[in-house]
Parts: C-alpha cells; sequence; structure tokens
C-alpha cells in the first residue's frame, strides 16, 4: 500500500509536466490544425497538412492578414481515436487558436466538433464527407462536397452526354455508394432518364458476372457503378470479358492506386468525378500545382488542395469579419460566397457545407485525365 | 487488511469528491488528459488481473471497452435495437402475385438454418435491451449515467463469460489469438450495426463522464482486483498462474478461475468503455481495435505482470508520455535539433518502451515494491 504515494505524487505532478506554454507574439493569429501525420490514414493526413501549411506560408508572405501574421500549429492525431478530442482541446486552450483547420476522416471530425462548438471556436474540415460532421452545431464547417453531391454531378454528366438508359450497380454495405446511387437516381428520373436495372453488390466481392449478365440484357447507355477502386477494377475487367461495351460511371472512391493496375486497359472510356484534377488548366489550378510542386515535389492530390483552400477560406473570413472573435468569425465563414478556391467555386449553404463544382474524369489509355468541371 | 483497505478507498472516493470542484476549473487539455489516465488505470488494472495475477494471455481488452461504450451509448442515446426477421423459407405472396414462378433458393437453406441457432438467441437479447432500456431512461440526473455504466459493464461480463467458457480450455498463444479473433467479431458486428451508427460512429453521446466517477471507478477497480487477489480465494488465481497442473492436482477448479477473471476483468473494461463514450461523445469502431488492446497489454506489461502499483504507474506512464514529449517539441528554448527529435515522439515513446523492457523486464516496479508489501 505504500505505492499509493507514489500514484498520487505521478497525478499531481501532471500540470507540473506539462506547464510550458509556449510564448508567441500578442499580434499573430493562432491556427489549430489537427491531422493524421501518422498511422493509418498518413497519407491524407500528410497532404492535407502540406496544403494547409503551403497556403499559410504564402499568406505570411504576401503580409498575412489585417496585418496580422498567421501562426499554423500542427498536432498529429496519430489516426487514433481519443487523440483529435485531446489535442484539440490542446489547441484552443493551450494554443489559444482561433479556429481549427481538420480532419480528412469524418470519425476524427465528429471527435473534434463537439469540443469546438461548444468553446465557439470556428472548425473547418477539409474533407470529411460524412453528412453528420457538420450537424454537429453552427460552428462546424466542410469545405468538400458531401458523397450526395456527386451523385447529382454525376447524373447532369449522364445526360449531357446523352445517355437515357443507365444501369445502377450499388455497394450495399457502404453509405457512400447508397448515398452516391439514390441522390442519381433521384436528378436522372426527374430529368427524363431512366434507370433500366438496379444491381448490387457487397464490398470485397470478387465475382459480378451474375449481376453484370442481368444488367446486359437491358442494353443500358452506361452503368453508375458508385464503388470503392478495389471492386470497381475486377467490375469493369468482368463487364468487358462479358462483352459489355458502354462506359461505366463512378464517384471520386475509383481513386486508387491498384485501381489501373487491376483494370488495365478495361476503363478506357469510362469517367467518374472527383474533387480536383492537376490538370485542370486554371491558371489558379496550375499555379498552385507549380508553388505545391516547387515546395514538396511531388503533385499536389485532392488533399492537399482541399487542405490549402480551408487554410484560405479562413484567411478570406477572418478579412470579412475583421478580427478573430469566434462568433464574428463564424458568421463570416458561413457567409463565403462565390470564393474562387483551387477546387471549385465555394458557397457555403445554410447546413454549412459547401456548394462546389466537381471535376469530371476520363479515362484513357489507362490513365486519369481531366474532362471538365460540372457546376452545381 | 480488509479494513484497512476499505478504509484507504473510502478516504481515496472522499478525497475525489473534495477535489472535483478543484479540478473541474482546470485546463480543459489537461482534464482530458487525467480523464484518459482515469480510464487506462481501470483498463489496465482490470487486465492484470487475466494476464498478470492468472497468467491467461489476453489480446481482446479493446472488445469488451466497446460492448460497454456501445451499450452505454445505446443507453443514454434510449437507442432501441430492431429485432431480426425470421428466414425466408417460400416465396412471399407479393413475390408469387408478380411472378408465378418464384422460388428461394435451395443452397440458402442451410445459412437459415443457422437462424435457427442463434437467431431467437439474438431477439431475447435484444428483447432485453428494449425492455431495460426504458428503466434506465426513467432514472433522474446522475442515476441514467451510473446506470448506463453498469449496464454497459455488465454486458461486458456477459460477453466475457461467453469469449471466456468455451475458449479458456486454451492456453497461451491459442487463447491470445482467440481473445484477439472475439475484438475482431466485436469491431466488424458494430461496423456494420445500423441502430448504432455502423462505420459511421455513433456521435451525439451526452456528457457526463468527469473526474469524481473516473477516479471513483478506477479506485474501485483497484480495491476489487487488490482484496480478491489478496483473499483465500484469490490464491486460486497465482496458483492458476504458476502451476496449472498442479493446482488441478490440488483439486483448484482451473476452468472457474479463469474465467471469473476474465469476466470481473470484462466487467471493468465495460465501464472504462461507458466512460470513455461520455466523456469523448462519439465512438466509432475503429477506436476499440486490435491496436487498442495492445495498448492496454503494454501497460500491463511494461508495469510488470501481477504487479498493481507497477501496472497503475504504467498505465500513468503510458498515458501521459506522449502528451509530454508533445510539449517537449513544442518548447522554444530548446535547441533546433532536440526539437527535431521530440517531433518523432512516437518514435522516442517506442525506445523509451524498449529500453524500459531491456532494463526491467520484471516491470517497472517489481522487486523493490514487492519486498516492502505482502508477497503478490
Amino acid at each position: 500500500m505504500r505505492i499509493l504515494p507514489i500514484l498520487k505524487h505521478a497525478l499531481c505532478s501532471l500540470p507540473l509536466f506539462l506547464t510550458a506554454t509556449a510564448a508567441f507574439a500578442q499580434n499573430e493569429i493562432i491556427v489549430g490544425e489537427f491531422a493524421s501525420l501518422t498511422g493509418g490514414s498518413a497519407s491524407f493526413g500528410q497532404s492535407s497538412h502540406k496544403g494547409t501549411q503551403l497556403a499559410i506560408d504564402e499568406l505570411n508572405a504576401a503580409g498575412g492578414v489585417l496585418g496580422r501574421k498567421f501562426k499554423l500549429i500542427t498536432e498529429d492525431d496519430q489516426s487514433l481515436a481519443g487523440q483529435p478530442a485531446t489535442i484539440v482541446r490542446k489547441l484552443i486552450t493551450q494554443d489559444k487558436a482561433i479556429a481549427i483547420l481538420g480532419e480528412v476522416a469524418s470519425s476524427k471530425s465528429l471527435e473534434a466538433a463537439p469540443i469546438c462548438q461548444q468553446n465557439n471556436i470556428p472548425m473547418i474540415s477539409p474533407a470529411s464527407t460524412n453528412p453528420k460532421v457538420t450537424e454537429v452545431g453552427n460552428y462546424v464547417f466542410r469545405i468538400c462536397f458531401i458523397d450526395p453531391f456527386q451523385g447529382t454531378v454525376m447524373s447532369k454528366f449522364a445526360l449531357g452526354k446523352g445517355y437515357k438508359k443507365v444501369a445502377l450497380l450499388t455497394d450495399v454495405k457502404q453509405d457512400y455508394s447508397v448515398g452516391l446511387s439514390e441522390f442519381f437516381v433521384k436528378h436522372f428520373t426527374a430529368n427524363g432518364g431512366a434507370i433500366v436495372k438496379d444491381q448490387k453488390f457487397s464490398t470485397g466481392d470478387k465475382d459480378f458476372k451474375a449481376q453484370l449478365t442481368s444488367i446486359k440484357t437491358t442494353k443500358p447507355d452506361a452503368i453508375f457503378v458508385p464503388g470503392y477502386y478495389g471492386e470497381v477494377a475486377l467490375i469493369a475487367k468482368q463487364a468487358r470479358q462479358l462483352g459489355i461495351k458502354v462506359p461505366l460511371l463512378g464517384g471520386d472512391g475509383w481513386v486508387g492506386d491498384s485501381l489501373l493496375k487491376v483494370a488495365g486497359n478495361s476503363l478506357d472510356g469510362c469517367f467518374f468525378s472527383s474533387h480536383f484534377s492537376a490538370e485542370d488548366k486554371t491558371p489558379a489550378v496550375q499555379d498552385f500545382v507549380k508553388k505545391y510542386q516547387a515546395k514538396y515535389g511531388q503533385a499536389p492530390d485532392d488533399m492537399g488542395a482541399l487542405g490549402y483552400d480551408s487554410a484560405m477560406i479562413l484567411a478570406d473570413a477572418i478579412k470579412r469579419a475583421g478580427g478573430t472573435d469566434g462568433a464574428k468569425l463564424r458568421d463570416a465563414i458561413a457567409a463565403t460566397k462565390d470564393y474562387k478556391a483551387i477546387t471549385g467555386v465555394i458557397t457555403i449553404d445554410e447546413k454549412r457545407n459547401a456548394s462546389k463544382s466537381a471535376v469530371i474524369m476520363a479515362i484513357e489509355n489507362a490513365g486519369f485525365k481531366f474532362l471538365e468541371t460540372v457546376a452545381p | 487488511m480488509f479494513e484497512r483497505t476499505k478504509l484507504i478507498l473510502v478516504a481515496c472516493i472522499a478525497a475525489f469528491a473534495a477535489l472535483s470542484p478543484l479540478i473541474g476549473g482546470m485546463n480543459p487539455y489537461y482534464f482530458n488528459i487525467l480523464i484518459s489516465v482515469g480510464i487506462s488505470l481501470i483498463l489496465a488494472v482490470g487486465l492484470n488481473l487475466v494476464n498478470g495475477y492468472t497468467g491467461q494471455f489476453s489480446l481482446g481488452h479493446a472488445g469488451f471497452m466497446a460492448v460497454g461504450a456501445y451499450l452505454a451509448a445505446a443507453m443514454s442515446l434510449g437507442i432501441l435495437f430492431p429485432y431480426l426477421d425470421p428466414p425466408q423459407w417460400a416465396p412471399t405472396a407479393e413475390e408469387l402475385a408478380a411472378d408465378p414462378q418464384a422460388t428461394v433458393a435451395k443452397w440458402t437453406y442451410p445459412f437459415k438454418a443457422l437462424w435457427l441457432l442463434f437467431g431467437w438467441l439474438i431477439n431475447a437479447l435484444f428483447w432485453c435491451h428494449n425492455h431495460i432500456i426504458p428503466l434506465g431512461a426513467a432514472l433522474p440526473g446522475w442515476g441514467k449515467f451510473l446506470f448506463a455504466l453498469f449496464y454497459g459493464g455488465a454486458i461486458a461480463a456477459l460477453a466475457g463469460l461467453t469469449v471466456g467458457v468455451p475458449s479458456l480450455r486454451l492456453k497461451g498463444d491459442y487463447l491470445a489469438i482467440v481473445t484477439l479473433g472475439f475484438n475482431e467479431i466485436i469491431r466488424v458486428v458494430l461496423q456494420s450495426a445500423d441502430p448504432v451508427g455502423a462505420s459511421r460512429g455513433l456521435p451525439g453521446i451526452p456528457l457526463a463522464t468527469n473526474f469524481f466517477w473516473t477516479f471513483t471507478f478506477a479506485a474501485l477497480a483497484i480495491y476489487v482486483v487488490w482484496n480478491i487477489v489478496h483473499s483465500t480465494y484469490g490464491r486460486g488465481f497465482l496458483a492458476v498462474r504458476d502451476d496449472e497442473i498442479a493446482a488441478e492436482a490440488m483439486g483448484i477448479n482451473t476452468t472457474k478461475y479463469k474465467v471469473l477473471a476474465f469476466v470481473i476483468a470484462a466487467f471493468f473494461a465495460g465501464i472504462a468503455g461507458g466512460l470513455y463514450a461520455h466523456f469523448f461523445q462519439y465512438i466509432n469502431p475503429e477506436g476499440f481495435n486490435f491496436m487498442k488492446s495492445v495498448d492496454i497489454v503494454v501497460m500491463v506489461i511494461l508495469g510488470g505482470m501481477g504487479s498493481m502499483w507497477g501496472v497503475c504507474a504504467a498505465a500513468v506512464l503510458l498515458t501521459i508520455l506522449p502528451e509530454v514529449l508533445r510539449k517537449v517539441a513544442k518548447i522554444e528554448a530548446l535547441p533546433e535539433w532536440a526539437r527535431e527529435i521530440a517531433e518523432n515522439r512516437m518514435i522516442i515513446y517506442s525506445l523509451i518502451l524498449i529500453i524500459l523492457m531491456l532494463a526491467r523486464p520484471q516491470g517497472l516496479f517489481a522487486g523493490w515494491v514487492k519486498k516492502k508489501t505482502r508477497p503478490a
């Protein structure tokens, strides 16, 4: 029992260990960022952090906002549950961050969002697509489109291409996939299209011949496959083997290293929607790509571009709010309208989601190719 | 001895009650770490009963924590479980009306037969859950929270029993694999359990966990485990650890002791899960994966299997160490290279683990504490 004092000692000295508050200039605008720099979703976190850092550096090089420079404090949540809450509390109460940027993964954003809400600190998620994230409260925003939006975009694209009969192949295990299909159907049928067949599969399936054969008999103009790259690659291969020549359509779940490795040339002539393309010839995008390349020696991906936009939109809102007061800043972010960001023209809607354009990518000769931008 | 431990327990709880208004006002970041320490304590002390005192190797502690977290949250949010539908052996009237030739594939029969085995059992459990929920909801204030915690703990203990009885016939590595498998089953089931948010996680859990309850339960866990192990009855656990065959020859029902250890550990893991859910206000199946189990096992091994105070110290140390390193990386007075090293805090963390294991393979306090206290 004599160890109890030791235990107590350890507990008591806890604040002592940690009271090393960094000194910082009064004048700086402290922005907190939490990202998965290590762990399972590190590749997303690293990219978004690089984008955010690039934006902050650029803003500071231009003299900051309202005559004040930015200071970005980034903390790693190791892709672990429990960590986002801890570090966002730290960013808000220790570092006195005036706004929080992060995370890519919805599960991490959902943990941090209630804390930002309770402290009246605006939070901007660059890439959490789960609709529940912004439902937490009126201080939580996102600048990516949510899943259902992509369904509408692809429907518009299909109608524009003149497809009248489309078959569906939905992954029933993924909310993402079900959401995309639902909104695709809603928009497509309301605008004169017809869904000729509605087939389903589950994540992890390997054989899709039964569904594809039944789709083939209906002779569709295209097949909408809002799945993830693993299954989509197999579906494309098997569809071509069965002699289905029509294009496949999909969403950003298609983007994955192994997609084209597995599918080879069978996805040629297919289309999918995405957040951003480095091949977009718009001067703003090309400028961003060049700066990113110069700083990090690699082309930016979706997350990098979204991270960059999240910081830029925050800076824009601070400028319009004329200060960093939580409530005023919140109102300013909510009032963001037609902001010309790298990933499209962004307007924050009344549900604090971004209404913005998506890019359509085509696949040609087993490579991605930027095709066009579709407005909401 | 018995009286003294009880006295200390009461004194501790009184001290926590007296301290809690003081600690309630502390910086939320430190408060967050403090609560995490409390939760780690409960988890590690519980697991120590299985891995340390009883000498079994369980790798599925996070699974029990998940059960507790989800059921306590379901209680607080009033989530009812929908009953499973009985399997369909023949086409329904509607299907026959649409297609007179409709049949139900014969090959599905064996799978449906599984329903006869487990379906009714699951529905019976759901029925119990759906009837217990209103009982808890009727309780006022803290009663509801405590009821939720105990409910989560009780179901986790039940899960411990169901896993324990068939699998504790296994030894060593084999048991580790089985418990690991259980952990994964829980995670996968939760990932597809729609009433509790499936893979999207469960947001919006009310904030109820505070300093007082967390540390009262931590003290209770320590008290219960300490007293069990130091009772006449508890010699059985140690006998199982030291030599199972000899213990069996002496007439000790080894299976009973092992199952009992499992049930008690699972109960406290469930309580810890409930505290976790009501503090972080968001839970996701990914937060209770295999890595979480490993974290707890590391606390037990580092502290010294079967050393109560060593395990407590390790739980405290391993919870605050990453945060201390986070702080060190931000101290601007330190030279650049020192901060650079601290940046890679997860490497330092791992290095400290390796060094401690090399220097004190028997655990942090093993040896010098034992001499001063009664042999354990």
